[in-house]
């Protein structure tokens, strides 16, 4: 199998005391970022992105994945030991998890958690090394009219599944594209939105609305809230995880329907929050005891932890086989690839090979690494939490504001940091998404550069969407997409009207 | 079963100045989402506007470099102008509240500390600021001894500097004090 001697061959450009060495750094503080109140995933990889401006992009790309997965499984230590989800993907966790805690068995809910956060990862991660050279492949045909039609069917997927009002993912989506197309344009070389002001030539930074946006609106958003915290302490011995361990094989329903839930809604966008619900649900559903979830049930805390992992890893798939990122931190993730003049998409897989199979792999050592380290580490990072916050918060804006300046070298950066912390807030409040904007804002200039290429090889004629199968049925699936939420009503209606005559022939 | 906080809690962290529950509203939801339409509405006005200066036709060979936005700024002045209609018409959020009196001093103790410090990044350098930003945030809105918080500070300081300007050669904005010793 190709795959598997080129992920060897990836184990062994990762297999260096230097990476190793980033590799722990990056988890230690991925973990306190988790752990942290008013930090996640998405903001702490943002935040800590510039410190891997000087590494080299193999290093890089290793720490930040490897923040990510600390993050993930640092979110789990707050939902079991302070019932504080730290991200909402956490908050299922939370039902048996903290119940758990409270009845002195915090280590194995901890031991669950993280193992089934390792396995869902795996499982992501299996699917990515065998998939995603696949799709890489078959996308290298892709020209710019079929690469416009995947865009636009991320953009419209995001407006018809999304749960928010559409008119909010509207707003947020169509203000990201807005914002991306700010200063040079890159076919014309026209300025376009800068109203004569100097500082805009160069355009809105990705990285610095993320900061912003996700980091300083969540400091405000986490001190408008009652600080005080109630919680256990727990350390892990041997004995317990062996235990834990040792009942695993008995769940493997639960965690392979969880890991399939979480791999599928992994792909398409947001999907870590619904899967982990789903996970959680499902295993209810299909067991035999159902009054014992919600009372500290170990099986509650594999659901939705290998749901939640499987999801957040598998969103890394579509980001590195098509360029199109699956979640929030994919996005922030494909940023960064951009800063180190790396261009996500099927051509990363033929003309980077040794950074793609390094990355790959790196997913499958970070989360060994990762959940060696957490187990043994436990009681630290929950004291860490014992820091007061007033301590905490100051250190976090000046982490963002150095990050915000250090990408351009500009005040004007943190400025700009500042005013869309205060946008991020208000938006958060009023159940704005900030999903679409980041995606948007990411994308956005990739998508138009792509639709205007279609436009210059067609000679400006809008059929070329449709002018083959390929492309054609993706644009098709796409505008289905978009008016999801007026055609499935119709579908219902129309399974109505069927519905009497089958029941009739039924009984 | 509702979960109580069991009584054996291993790490207890109060919040003395917590927000009250029953703090008056100073601001509904409705209102704000009413402003924030009315604010996007006119953000999208300005670019479309912009964009139309810059040509939105349609050329032999695609659009002109301010078609896309333009049509953006319509959709974006579409779907603002929707909410604002749409929370015009129902009138259930204005019993959402937005802020209370006291999250809204909550948040002005981060915002406002956190405005000061950009200003003064921009005069005294980063680190400096940074120094300020947190001794004062600790002593005076965490109530922490004072020579923790000038340490903790200080501390922060030095390592962010010898982090980043030292280690990683990155170039913070920098002023009088570091000036003063060479950088």
């Amino acid at each position: 199998m190709e795959a598997f001697g080129l992920l060897l061959h990836g184990f062994h450009v990762l297999l260096t005391w230097k990476t190793l060495a980033v590799m722990m750094v990056g988890l230690v503080l991925g973990i306190f970022v988790g752990v942290l109140p008013g930090l996640g995933g998405p903001n702490g990889v943002a935040i800590l992105l510039p410190l891997t401006f000087t590494m080299d992009p193999t290093s890089a790309i290793v720490m930040l994945s490897c923040i990510y997965w600390g993050a993930l499984f640092g979110g789990a230590i707050t939902s079991i030991l302070f019932n504080i989800p730290g991200e909402a993907w956490s908050v299922a966790t939370t039902f048996d998890g903290y119940p758990m805690a409270q009845q002195g068995k915090a280590p194995e809910a901890l031991t669950a958690a993280f193992t089934s956060s390792f396995i869902g990862s795996l499982a992501a991660v299996l699917l990515i090394t065998f998939l995603a050279p696949g799709i890489a492949a078959f996308a290298l045909q892709f020209g710019p009219p079929e690469f416009f039609a995947v865009y636009l069917l991320t953009f419209c997927s995001f407006v018809g599944l999304g749960r928010e009002d559409k008119h909010k993912t509207i707003i947020s989506m169509t203000l990201g594209l807005l914002f991306a197309g700010i200063g040079m344009d890159t076919v014309s070389g026209t300025l376009r939105m800068t109203f004569g002001w100097n500082e805009l030539l160069r355009g809105i930074n990705f990285l610095v609305a993320v900061i912003g946006l996700f980091g300083i609106s969540e400091i405000l958003l986490t001190m408008e809230e009652r600080l005080a915290l109630r919680g256990h302490t727990a350390s892990i011995s041997l004995r317990v995880v062996l235990r834990v361990w040792k009942d695993l094989p008995r769940y493997w329903v639960t965690l392979l329907r969880s890991s399939v839930i979480g791999c599928w809604l992994g792909i398409t966008p947001g999907g870590a929050i619904a899967a982990s619900f789903m996970g959680y649900n499902l295993a209810k559903r299909f067991s035999k005891d159902k009054d014992s979830f919600g009372k500290g049930r170990i099986e509650g805390v594999f659901a939705p932890e290998t749901a939640a992992h499987a999801s957040g890893t598998s969103a890394l798939l579509p980001m590195l086989a098509l360029g199109i990122p699956g979640s929030g931190t994919a996005a922030i993730l494909l940023g960064g690839l951009m800063v180190w003049g790396l261009n996500p998409g099927p051509l990363l897989f033929v003309e980077h090979k040794d950074f793609v199979w390094g990355l790959i792999a790196s997913m499958y050592l970070g989360n060994v690494v990762g959940l060696v380290l957490v187990l043994t580490t436990v009681p630290v990072f929950a004291a860490v939490l014992r820091v007061p916050f007033s301590a905490i918060a100051p250190m976090i804006v000046v982490s963002c504001a150095i990050g915000a300046y250090a990408i351009q070298n500009a005040m004007f950066d943190i400025w700009l940091m500042l005013v869309f912390g205060v946008v991020g807030y208000v938006f958060k409040k009023i159940g704005i998404p900030l999903a679409p904007f980041t995606l948007a804002l990411v994308l956005g200039n990739r998508a138009e550069d792509a639709f205007r290429l279609a436009m210059i090889g067609a000679g400006g004629d809008l059929r070329v969407f449709w002018s083959n199968g390929l492309v054609g049925s993706i644009t098709t699936l796409a505008l289905i997409l978009l008016f999801w939420p007026l055609i499935s009503p119709l579908f219902e209606r129309a399974s109505r009207l069927w519905r009497p005559a089958g029941g009739s022939r039924a009984a | 079963m509702p979960t109580m906080p069991s009584p054996e809690a291993d790490i207890v962290v109060d919040d003395p100045t917590a927000p009250a529950d029953n703090s008056p509203s100073v601001v509904s939801t409705r209102t704000v989402e009413i402003v924030v339409s009315v604010l996007l509405l006119a953000l999208a006005g300005i670019f479309c506007f912009d964009n139309w200066r810059t040509g939105i036709a349609w050329e032999a060979d695609g659009p002109q470099p301010g078609y896309f936005p333009f049509y953006l700024g319509v959709l974006l002045a579409g779907a603002s102008l929707y909410g604002l209609i749409a929370t015009l018409v129902t009138r259930t959020g204005a019993a959402r509240i937005f802020l209370t009196h006291d999250q809204l001093r909550r948040v002005m103790q981060v915002f406002i500390p956190t405005l000061l410090f950009c200003l003064f990044t921009q005069w005294l350098g980063l680190y400096v600021a940074s120094f300020l930003l947190i001794a004062g945030f600790m002593r005076i809105i965490g109530r922490i001894a004072l020579w923790k918080s000038l340490l903790t500070a200080f501390l922060f300081a030095v390592i962010m500097f010898f982090t980043f300007d030292v280690a990683f050669d990155m170039i913070m904005p920098k002023g009088p004090l570091e000036a003063a010793f060479g950088y």
